[in-house]
């Protein structure tokens, strides 16, 4: 009788299809990968259901921190001019006296969190050393403060042209921040705000649960 | 690794002994494999998957002519009032002098409230011509309840921060009328009375 032999067999695992595998998943997040701009200032925004998209363009995004700082974006992708124009609109009415050149840098800063008082200092510093300059807010008070005049400016300065409002508030910032924010943008007529939320799904058996489910939305 | 067998000790089997060495095609991929999943590792963390969303929120003008004013009924009106460390007051109606009707609750119980009172609404309502229109572009959109399309119409609620709720708290809040479904609502200052209440209310129940 032969002897039965008992084949050796190799511990080698063919990895090629994990390999596969892990490169079909790396391809689908390097394309799914959207990077988070720079945030100078971190915001935690709270929850809603709401599901309208964010406008990315045209608009005017106004941050308020933890600390119930308040800071002043302008965002505009397509037309760069609108920058210059909200800068030396208020350089003129607010006396600002700003160089050629801080107006320039007006374009590359992301967001504005000084008084006027304070503008030019914020504009003379070089974008990527803005962050460390410690930024007080821009001053608010009930009837709206200084930011009425940032609002008024990017109206005119997008006169003409779609413009939304967005409103950032972190979690923990207090309401009469918000309040006076609101007041802010009231003062120029402006009744509509988009408030930026993370997403979440509406609560089972609610009344807009039933709605989404029949498609009804 | 082993599969890949250096020849560095060939030399020394002998003068003359030349063996062509059969060389596996087999590579090991183990180390790609460490790198391609470090690589997504990598990337999972550092992706944002759900953008942030907007909440629209309309604000009424502020106008001081009295027959501009929307008037809420009183029957109808729910008001809620939103104080320290994420307390929820509410009352129906008016706010009786001695603070009787004024309740204390919670974000968890507030959507049980509203749900109550808009059935509440929806059973006292007495037909009104101004919501035969209003029903049939609720038929005609296909909205299963239409019959009822209107009779919420006398449901107000009125949303009052106090300066120590957060921005969280007024998000949630207006979150809530989404979701339940409430179309009219308002968000106006809170008054001293009511300031009051609350404050009376927060200094002797310790706040939740």
């Amino acid at each position: 009788m032969p002897s039965v032999k008992l084949p050796k067999k190799s511990t080698f695992v063919d990895m090629t299809p994990f390999v596969d595998v892990a490169f079909l998943i790396l391809t689908f997040f390097i394309m799914a990968t959207k990077f988070k701009p720079p945030e100078p200032v971190e915001v935690n925004t709270p929850k809603s259901v709401s599901t309208t998209e964010l406008p990315e363009s045209n608009a005017v995004l106004i941050t308020i921190d933890k600390e119930g700082k308040v800071y002043f974006t302008a965002l505009s992708q397509k037309d760069q001019s609108v920058y210059n124009s909200i800068i030396s609109d208020l350089n003129t009415s607010r006396n600002l006296g700003l160089t050629p050149a801080e107006i320039q840098n007006f374009r590359k800063t992301y967001l504005v969190g000084v008084a006027f008082s304070q503008t030019k200092q914020l504009l003379g510093m070089p974008p990527d050393q803005q962050k460390n300059l410690k930024q007080p807010g821009i001053p608010l008070d009930t009837t709206g403060g200084e930011l009425t005049y940032w609002v008024q400016s990017a109206k005119s300065a997008f006169a003409g042209q779609q413009l939304k409002f967005l409103i950032k508030g972190d979690n923990n910032s207090k309401y009469p921040v918000f309040k006076n924010v609101i007041e802010a943008l009231k003062k120029n007529d402006v009744y509509k705000y988009n408030l930026i939320t993370a997403p979440e799904d509406a609560p089972v058996g609610t009344e807009l649960y039933e709605q989404r489910l029949r498609g009804a939305h | 690794m082993a599969q890949i067998e250096g020849g560095g000790d060939d030399h020394k089997k002998g003068p003359g002994v030349k063996k062509a060495k059969k060389l596996s095609t087999r590579v090991d991929m183990t180390p790609m494999v460490d790198l391609g999943f470090l690589l997504i590792t990598f990337f999972i963390f550092t992706t944002t998957m759900s953008s942030p969303k907007a909440l629209n929120l309309n604000m009424p003008k502020d106008t001081k002519k009295e027959e501009e004013l929307n008037k809420a009924k009183e029957s109808g009106a729910l008001t809620i009032l939103l104080g320290k460390n994420n307390a929820v007051y509410y009352y129906e109606g008016q706010l009786a002098p001695d603070g009787s009707n004024f309740k204390a609750t919670t974000f968890k119980e507030i959507r049980e409230e509203i749900i109550n009172k808009k059935k509440d609404v929806v059973r006292n309502h007495v037909h009104d011509s101004n919501c035969d229109k209003i029903k049939q572009d609720a038929q005609k959109a296909g909205e299963k309840d239409w019959q009822n399309a209107c009779k919420d119409r006398d449901f107000v609620v009125v949303i009052k921060p106090d300066e120590d709720a957060t921005y969280k708290n007024t998000v949630d809040i207006l979150d809530e009328m989404t979701i339940n479904n409430v179309k009219r609502y308002a968000m106006i200052d809170i008054t001293p009375q009511e300031l009051q209440v609350v404050r009376a209310t927060e200094g002797s129940a310790p706040a939740k």
